[in-house]
């Protein structure tokens, strides 16, 4: 069953930064874009299993920390090598200045 | 390009070769490609047959993709196929078997294969590392009660203790340097590495040369002289169940020198990837290139990503785009817990800036006399220095020459001076 659940609050992610949010077992990675909205996706890359809280944000590129494997958060997609399985993404909303965000 | 047949062939279908018959697809190209490989495998990535493979006595293989997506991209994959020739007027290379396969143009993938130590020939304790097949071997011999000897203390020689250790088994390394990954790293960052494999119990032995390999019930034994210990210190023998030897990779070169093409350590390839024969290029661990961003100077690299980037540049201008190399080489390293990642190469440096990253991770910015950031190393647990070497790479690549404070202090965000 989805559920919405507040994750942080919006001012914890720098523009265009990305920070790991643990809940439930599972780990996910939520992004603030440089226009100022936030995206929620695995917090894994699908290549190894490595946090990509840990990775840069250029634009709509999460990239790996590992071996610079890329994707676009906003969709999940693998950009190419080395990582060809996309990333699952999740909804997300700001709600009076806290992040929100719809797991499974 | 209009000349459809016979088409795009790839000797070597390693990291680099498989990337640039991907990218040719990528790119349009529609005509024949074809992907020859010694190998019996699908191609792999290697970087894991020193790291992970090693941890359970059966690897596993991390093929780059399998074999539906070869065949939807219409790849032919020819393994266990070797190219004995290429015969450049006849524009065709020749198979082990004498058929000859006619190329529009030809892509030299050819890797690289280990460097042998003349007195382990022929001793049948003696391992090298370079395939899946050498993984497996390997991991098989690393049980907890066997006795590793490691010749070499680069990287793959570090990772490899690293992974024998994990297994249980004893692990000496053994290096002729007077420090460990003297080719590659600055000495603060070697130290470091030297001091977490003693910390988890490897034997280091530097200044080490070995003068002779015997046997004695089995074992091997190395008859090795220390002069940097005082007189009687280190030991002068050593018995082993394994000897791995890890001293350094040679380049494939031969076929392209038979075919009369220029090799300097490395087969030859301007900065497009071309040798002096407009119709044959050459790529990854196997060429010598100029690297653009120190001016010219011609390197080989013995890089992953690099053999990634440089089959995909290959294979535009196989179709006759005129780009130029211009990355940043990169590298990086697992040992233990500790990541290693390398932007740039360090010698190019004068001078050194440290920022420290907390739980004992660091960086190393080295600058260039006019103040130019050339290279940055840095170590630390898990990922701590990723984020900070990629924008370094960045910075690196602008040719910018940041402050030195700036670059010292950890709360100055490198991305700030990248937007400057
Ligand atoms: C154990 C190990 C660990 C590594 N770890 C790292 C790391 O942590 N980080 C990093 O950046 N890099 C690492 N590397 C380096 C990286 O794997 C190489 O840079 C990369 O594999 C080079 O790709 P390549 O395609 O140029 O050559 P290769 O991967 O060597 O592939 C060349 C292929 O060509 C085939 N071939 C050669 N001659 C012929 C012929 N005549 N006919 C047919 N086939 C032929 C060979 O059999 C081989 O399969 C590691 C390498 C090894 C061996
Ligand atoms: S683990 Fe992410 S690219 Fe390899």
């Amino acid at each position: 069953m989805a559920e919405w659940v507040e994750a942080c609050a919006a001012e914890d992610i720098d523009e265009e930064d990305v920070v790991r949010f643990d809940h439930a077992g599972r780990t996910y990675a939520i992004y603030r874009s440089p226009d100022d909205e936030f995206f929620v996706t695995d917090g894994l890359c699908t290549h190894e299993k490595v946090h990509l809280a840990d990775g840069l944000v250029m634009d709509d590129i999460i990239e790996c920390p590992k071996h610079n494997g890329r994707f676009n958060y906003k969709t999940g997609e693998a950009k190419g090598a080395p990582v060809c399985v996309n990333l699952k993404t999740y909804p997300a909303r700001v709600e009076d200045g806290r992040v929100m965000v719809e797991l499974d | 390009m209009n000349e459809t047949l016979p088409g795009m062939v790839i000797i070597g279908a390693g990291e680099c070769g498989a990337r640039a018959a991907f990218a040719l697809r990528e790119e349009g190209y529609a005509g024949p490609v074809t992907l020859i490989g010694a190998e019996r495998h699908l191609p792999y990535e290697r970087p894991p047959l020193s790291k992970d493979a090693l941890a359970a006595e059966a690897p596993g293989i991390r093929t780059i993709a399998e074999a539906d997506r070869f065949e939807a991209a219409d790849i032919r994959l020819m393994l266990s196929c070797e190219v004995a020739a290429i015969d450049r007027a006849a524009r065709a290379v020749r198979l082990g078997d004498g058929t000859a396969l006619p190329y529009s143009r030809l892509l030299l993938a050819t890797g690289a294969r280990p460097r042998r130590l003349p007195p382990a020939e022929g001793s049948k304790h003696c391992l090298y590392l370079r395939t899946h097949d050498d993984a497996g071997e390997i991991a098989r011999r690393l049980r907890p009660d066997a006795r590793i000897l490691i010749i070499g203390g680069g990287f793959i020689g570090l990772e490899l203790a690293a992974a024998a250790r994990l297994r249980g088994s004893a692990v000496t390394v053994l290096e002729t340097q007077s420090r460990l990954l003297a080719r590659a790293v600055p000495a603060n960052i070697a130290e470091i590495v030297q001091a977490e494999h003693e910390r988890q119990g490897v034997r280091v032995l530097l200044n080490a040369g070995i003068l002779e390999l015997g046997e004695r019930g089995g074992a091997a034994v190395f008859r090795i002289d220390q002069p940097g210990n005082d007189a009687g210190s280190g030991p002068t023998e050593i018995e082993a169940d394994t000897v791995i030897v890890g001293i350094g990779a040679v380049p494939n070169v031969e076929l392209a020198e038979a075919a009369g093409l220029a090799v300097d350590n490395g087969i030859c390839v301007d900065a497009c990837l071309r040798t002096a024969d407009r119709a044959i290029f050459a790529a990854g661990d196997c060429c010598s290139f100029p690297l653009e961003i120190y001016g010219g100077r011609r390197v080989r690299l013995e890089a992953w990503r690099n053999a990634q980037e440089q089959g995909a540049l290959a294979a535009r201008n196989m179709l006759e785009t005129d780009e130029a190399h211009a990355s940043v080489p990169w590298f990086w390293s697992d040992q233990y817990g500790l990541t290693l990642q390398i932007a740039g190469l360090p010698d190019e440096g004068a001078a050194v800036v440290r920022r420290d990253l907390g739980e004992g991770a660091f960086i190393l910015f080295h600058l260039a006399a006019d103040g130019r950031l050339v290279a940055a190393s840095g170590i630390g647990p898990g990922n701590a220095v990723a984020r900070d070497i990629r924008l370094a790479e960045m910075l690196i690549a602008r040719r910018a020459a940041p402050a030195a404070d700036k670059l010292a202090a950890a709360e100055t965000k490198l991305k700030s001076l990248l937007a400057a």
